[in-house]
């Protein structure tokens, strides 16, 4: 290393020479080129732009030039260094590139591997049928209204205008619970939840009432001690029939789709005069009954459920004034309702827990 | 009810080119749906032919009966137009006879194929067919021999027979019990077959006066018996065959032809919709007497059946006796038989009510009852028994008798009255006051017009129009349902779902999303089912609610809890190979409470309030419970690693899900309890509330179910976890400075819960602890036997400062001693 340049020594200095300068930044750039990792290039960054490399040598021989020269010589060596730094990032951006692909490459990984570490889970089929529903009546403005399985004689049968000596009590096979002089049954239907409602508030009453009731059958793939109904009840000012067709109108076409629509057909409920069968429009084959439509199996139409006004003796019986409300009531098999739109022709699985069946659906029907 | 279509047509005139589908379209339309159209033969296919018999030559047999080896000219019918050979065990007929013969390739009623098949010495190709044989009645004793102007031979023998006819079925409701008649069906297809006209009532005929000639009868109960017509033939045929037309007509129906004099009466119940019931009038001593049993009377009916009776039963007596049980079945000593010669007719109008009860107390379910029990004509007795009169003199060459009884009067139809405007207010179609009357009117209704009212007298074949909706029904069913239109209701302003509801959907998905499977079983339990879970005989789980008719005597109650059939469906699923499954369901379990009946109440009005409450007091609790089981792999194992089994904290774990969903705080505290394993089974609270339990389950228990050891169970009251859900949730406020971090490593004895620990630790630390984790437990030699070291991470942060060094280490002192104090914990060095 030179001493301060005190007295001025006409020696030039040769690492300073525009050569050597140009040698110093051919070399660094050649090295950087030349380095293949960033290992390389790191040890290049020493050699060529480091604290010992020939540019900061000769960097710090400008002290000993006369004054004249420094800015000349200060100038050059300052472009130089600058050439070398901008060609050692440019080599370091390409290395650090090319690393970093080498890394992602080395880190590949089989995405097609199993993902799933424990088995997805699901809601009952059924469920989320009656959910939909409830839903459905929901964004009309109607509530959802609910009572329990185990319920009073009273309010299965008569209370609904099913005496005693009905010959309608021998359509429904109920379980009776012991002792028979307690007049406790499992419900047959949901209706007692409508006696319930109108028991308990005052109208206008707009409920669906989903839920489990159970009949005396046989299980078998059709027929089922236990299964789901959905019933409806209205009671309002000025309530006719029309409006019970329109609101089953509206529940089908959510239900089944756009145009799906039901019909009437006379018959009989004690809760209801005049009462009604209702069918759906098959949303498969859309009502035109084709031979090769298994869903309606030729009709056209699928039995749905039952309907009608709410007879106004049981408007009586549950506390509403006949002279001033009217109503209608309806109601059809949750069960039923998802085994056709579904296509299940066995109504078993929906009972067994086989986790395959309700896996099927996961949580969304 | 059945019918064949052409007996309805004997009735009514439709249009030409009406079809069948035109008939019960219309029939649906108006009330009586269509269940199917069938054809009389449908048990028939295959090759069934007029034959004529050309020679027959009887052969011996070693066996001591005589074939006929016959040839019968079948036209061109076998293909060949040669006589056809057959065998024919029956004597019945001659050469030069019409016949009816099955070729081979045909099949008759019972799947029953013929082919040709070498028999005594000859191959038969084909059978010559008794009525039997084609489900056409019970006569066996001979082949049917047809009317010599039937047909040709090799002519299909089925329009000859009546087996091509369309047979009808209708649903008949209970307020239509007119169409169990066809008299009935007939009315409607008139009332709604376009162009259909000229409808012919067959009740509608002159009878002979009545007078005090006939066969005594005596009416001690006018309320359960109103009418009662009685008229007897003599000099009756018991061997004259039923008309083909009648036994045709009675298996289409569904009955089976059994001989002409019962024949007969069904016949008329058919056309009439009146029961009748024939006595053998030899065997009859004395008047008919009508009363009500004495309690305990006993009476062989003719099924054969020893029946004890009630008081409230209707009885026919004679001086013998009871002979029957009035409207519902006759009694086995004046039954008609094969020697009956002398027939008394009765046609009886019977309470409803009573005929209803005493079917259902015997359990008898009969043409006649189904009839009686529904209500029919009280005005056509008369009719009916003169009808009978009728066909046994044309048909079996008796001749009336003189005398024709009849004992009391058609009960009067009660008027009903109902405003004009009300059809179309009801239905929501413009109907106006013309069309109602008129409609009524056709329906058969007397009707009279009062202002905006009308007052319609029903007819007598419609017991169930008794209210004015009755009419409204009448009206609309006649103007037609499809025209109703389709309107929805203006729409009020709704709740949605409730809070209750809304939680409940929350927790099936909360559970959904952590890998649980929603199932759904029947509530119904067995005390086998108890003793697999090893509840004991004091646990409240085994006060069940019997049910005093169960589908299964090995399930005879209502569940107490839900785990039986969670542990049967998980055993399934493994069963059929899915080992590792996590099942879920939420349903209500029954309780029993209290032993205070639930009341008949009146229906003329509102209950009161307490009558009401002693209904709903009478009723079991039924909670809402969430049931748990699981098996297998909580994580699979996979290129992930080995995965990992279910145990017990997977189960509280699934609850803590389900409170967290909710807001609820769980304690959790060591039980033993039934079924689960007692070193292994939590119990959860939601404050002072027991919720339920959860934990790995017994070991017995998991091999008395085929479950692995190690399954999973829990089962909690959810109406008591939604009760505590936070309503709403008030936001949290964060502190930005920064958090300072302790751990602290305790040791206890191994019986100390970390709960107990964690909740002195918080104590002590005060408010300025954030969070604190439990994060390692280790036992072994360094900490001693009997002791565990539980590892917890606290995390400090101060509202407004950054806490210094000195202050955390205070804070963490602080926990420290509280622990120590509570739970005896010493710092592991």
């Amino acid at each position: 290393m030179s001493g301060p340049n005190s007295s001025f020594d006409p020696v030039e200095v040769a690492a300073l020479s525009e050569e050597e300068v140009s040698r110093a930044v051919d070399a660094a750039t050649a090295a950087f080129a030349a380095a293949a990792t960033l290992e390389e290039l790191k040890q290049a960054r020493i050699d060529h732009a480091g604290d010992r490399s020939a540019l900061a040598l000769a960097n710090r021989e400008i002290g000993a030039l006369p004054p004249q020269a420094r800015k000349d010589a200060g100038q050059r060596v300052g472009r130089a260094r600058g050439q070398v730094n901008q060609a050692l990032a440019a080599r370091q951006e390409v290395l650090e590139a090319e690393h970093e692909e080498r890394m992602l490459a080395e880190e590949t990984v089989d995405v097609t591997l199993p993902t799933t570490r424990r088995p997805r889970g699901a809601r009952h089929p059924i469920t989320l049928q009656s959910e939909l529903i409830a839903d459905i009546f929901v964004a009309m403005g109607w509530e959802i209204a609910e009572g329990p399985v185990v319920e009073a004689e009273w309010l299965n049968f008569d209370a609904l205008n099913l005496g005693p000596d009905h010959p309608a009590r021998t359509m429904q096979d109920t379980f009776w619970t012991e002792p028979a002089d307690r007049h406790v049954v499992l419900r047959t239907q949901t209706s007692p939840v409508q006696a319930r409602t109108m028991l308990t508030r005052q109208p206008p009453i707009y409920v669906a009432c989903p839920g489990r009731v159970f009949r005396t059958d046989e299980y078998d793939a059709t027929h089922s001690p236990m299964f789901h109904q959905v019933e409806g009840l209205v009671v309002d000012e000025g309530i006719s029939m029309a409006h019970l067709k329109g609101s089953l109108d509206h529940l089908a076409a959510r239900l089944f789709g756009e145009g799906i629509d039901t019909r009437f057909r006379p018959s009989y409920f004690p809760f209801t005069e005049p009462s009604a069968e209702v069918d759906v429009r098959c949303f498969v084959c859309r009502g035109v009954g084709s031979d090769a439509c298994r869903t309606c199996r030729g009709e056209g139409w699928i039995e749905w459920g039952g309907c009608g006004v709410v007879n106004p003796r049981v408007l009586t019986a549950c506390g509403v004034d006949p002279e001033r409300y009217s109503g209608f009531a309806f109601g059809m098999g949750i069960d039923r309702s998802f085994m056709f739109r579904h296509g299940l022709e066995d109504l078993r699985p929906l009972f067994e827990g086989d986790v395959r069946f309700s896996a099927a659906f996961g949580t969304e029907i | 009810m059945k019918t064949s279509k052409s007996w309805i047509l004997d009735y009514v005139d439709v249009p030409e080119g009406t079809t069948t589908e035109d008939i019960t379209a219309a029939l649906t339309r108006t009330g009586l749906k269509l269940e199917a159209i069938e054809s009389a033969g449908a048990e028939i296919s295959g090759p069934l032919v007029v034959g004529r018999v050309l020679t027959m030559e009887p052969e011996p047999q070693k066996n001591g009966k005589t074939i006929n080896w016959c040839t019968v000219d079948v036209g061109d019918a076998n293909g060949s137009g040669d006589p056809q050979g057959i065998v024919c065990g029956a004597h019945n007929f001659a050469p030069g006879d019409l016949v009816v013969v099955v070729l081979p390739g045909g099949v008759l009623p019972g799947g029953f194929e013929i082919s040709a098949r070498k028999t005594y010495g000859h191959v038969s190709a084909g059978m010559i067919c008794s009525a039997r044989e084609l489900g056409l009645g019970e006569d066996h004793d001979g082949i049917i021999v047809l009317p010599q102007d039937a047909g040709e031979p090799g002519q299909d023998a089925r329009g000859v027979l009546g087996l091509d006819e369309e047979v009808i079925e209708l649903e008949v409701n209970p307020d239509r019990a007119y169409g169990l008649s066809l008299r009935g069906i007939a009315r409607d297809v008139a009332l709604s077959v376009s162009g259909a006209s000229n409808f012919r009532d067959p009740a509608l005929r002159e009878v002979p006066p009545a007078d005090d000639q006939g066969h005594p009868v005596v009416v001690d109960d006018p309320t359960g018996c109103p009418v009662f017509v009685a008229r007897t033939v003599s000099g009756f045929d018991p061997t004259a065959a039923t008309p083909d037309f009648i036994s045709a007509r009675l298996t289409a129906a569904g009955m089976r032809p059994i001989s002409l004099a019962v024949d007969v009466t069904n016949y008329v119940m058919l056309e009439t919709g009146r029961p009748i019931h024939g006595y053998d009038a030899d065997k009859v001593q004395g008047a008919l007497r009508v009363r009500r049993a004495r309690a305990g009377e006993r009476l062989t009916t003719l099924d054969g059946t020893d029946r004890e009776l009630s008081a409230e039963d209707l009885v026919v007596t004679d001086d013998s006796g009871l002979i029957g049980l009035g409207g519902v079945m006759g009694g086995e000593t004046t039954e008609m038989s094969a020697s009956t010669s002398r027939v008394l007719i009765e046609a009886a109008h019977w309470d409803a009510v009573s005929m209803f009860r005493t079917g259902k107390r015997h359990k008898i379910s009969s043409e006649a009852g189904k009839r009686n029990e529904r209500g029919v004509d009280p005005t056509i007795c008369e009719a009916a028994a003169d009808r009978v009169v009728e066909l046994l003199t044309t048909y079996g060459g008796a001749t009336a008798d003189p005398g024709h009884t009849v004992v009391g009067t058609p009960p009067p139809m009660a008027a009903v009255t109902m405003g004009l405007d009300r059809p179309a207010r009801v239905s929501g179609l413009p109907i106006d006051a013309d069309t109602v009357l008129a409609l009524l009117e056709a329906d058969g209704c007397v009707v009279a017009r009062e202002g905006d009212a009308l007052t319609a007298t029903p007819p007598p074949w419609r017991p169930d129009i008794t209210d004015p909706h009755d009419l409204v029904e009448e009206v609309v069913r006649l103007v037609g349902y499809d025209e109703i239109p389709s309107v929805l209701p203006p729409a009020p302003g709704g709740r949605g779902l409730t809070r209750v509801q809304a939680l409940r959907r929350r927790i099936g998905r909360t559970l959904a999303g952590a890998g649980w499977v929603e199932v759904v079983d029947f509530p119904f339990v067995g005390e086998r089912d108890l003793d697999v879970l090893g509840i004991p005989a004091a646990d409240p789980r085994r006060q069940v609610l019997r049910l005093s008719n169960p589908l299964s005597s090995q399930a005879p109650a209502m569940t107490t809890t839900l785990l039986p059939g969670l542990l049967r469906a998980a055993a399934r699923n493994v069963g059929l190979g899915t080992t590792s499954v996590a099942l879920f369901e939420a349903a209500p379990v029954v309780l029993p409470r209290g032993t205070e009946a639930a009341p008949i109440l009146p229906v003329d009005r509102r209950p009161t309030d307490a009558e009401f409450d002693a209904l709903l007091k009478a009723l079991p609790d039924q909670p809402l419970h969430l049931g748990l089981v699981a098996t297998g792999d909580a994580e699979l194992p996979g290129w992930w690693g080995t995965g990992r089994g279910v145990d017990w904290s997977d189960a509280v774990d699934a609850v803590r899900a389900v409170a967290d969903a909710l807001g609820v705080q769980l304690t959790v505290a060591a039980a033993a309890e039934a079924p689960w394993h007692p070193g292994r089974c939590a119990e959860l609270r939601v404050g002072e509330h027991l919720v339920g339990h959860a934990g790995e389950l017994h070991p017995k228990v998991c091999d008395a179910v085929d479950l692995p050891r190690r399954s999973i169970a829990a089962e909690v009251d959810l109406d008591v976890l939604i009760e505590a859900a936070v309503h709403l949730r008030p936001a949290p406020s964060f502190s930005d400075y920064p958090a300072a971090k302790e751990d602290v490593a305790l040791v206890v004895d191994e019986r100390t819960p970390a709960a107990a620990v964690e909740a002195a630790l918080r104590e002590g630390a005060g408010p300025l602890l954030e969070s604190v984790r439990l994060f390692d437990v280790y036992r072994g030699e360094q900490v001693g036997a009997g002791q565990v070291s539980l590892a917890f991470a606290l995390r400090f942060r101060a509202p407004d400062r950054t806490l210094t060094d000195e202050e955390t280490a205070g804070l963490r002192e602080a926990a420290v001693v509280a622990a120590t104090q509570r739970t005896g914990a010493t710092q592991r060095s």
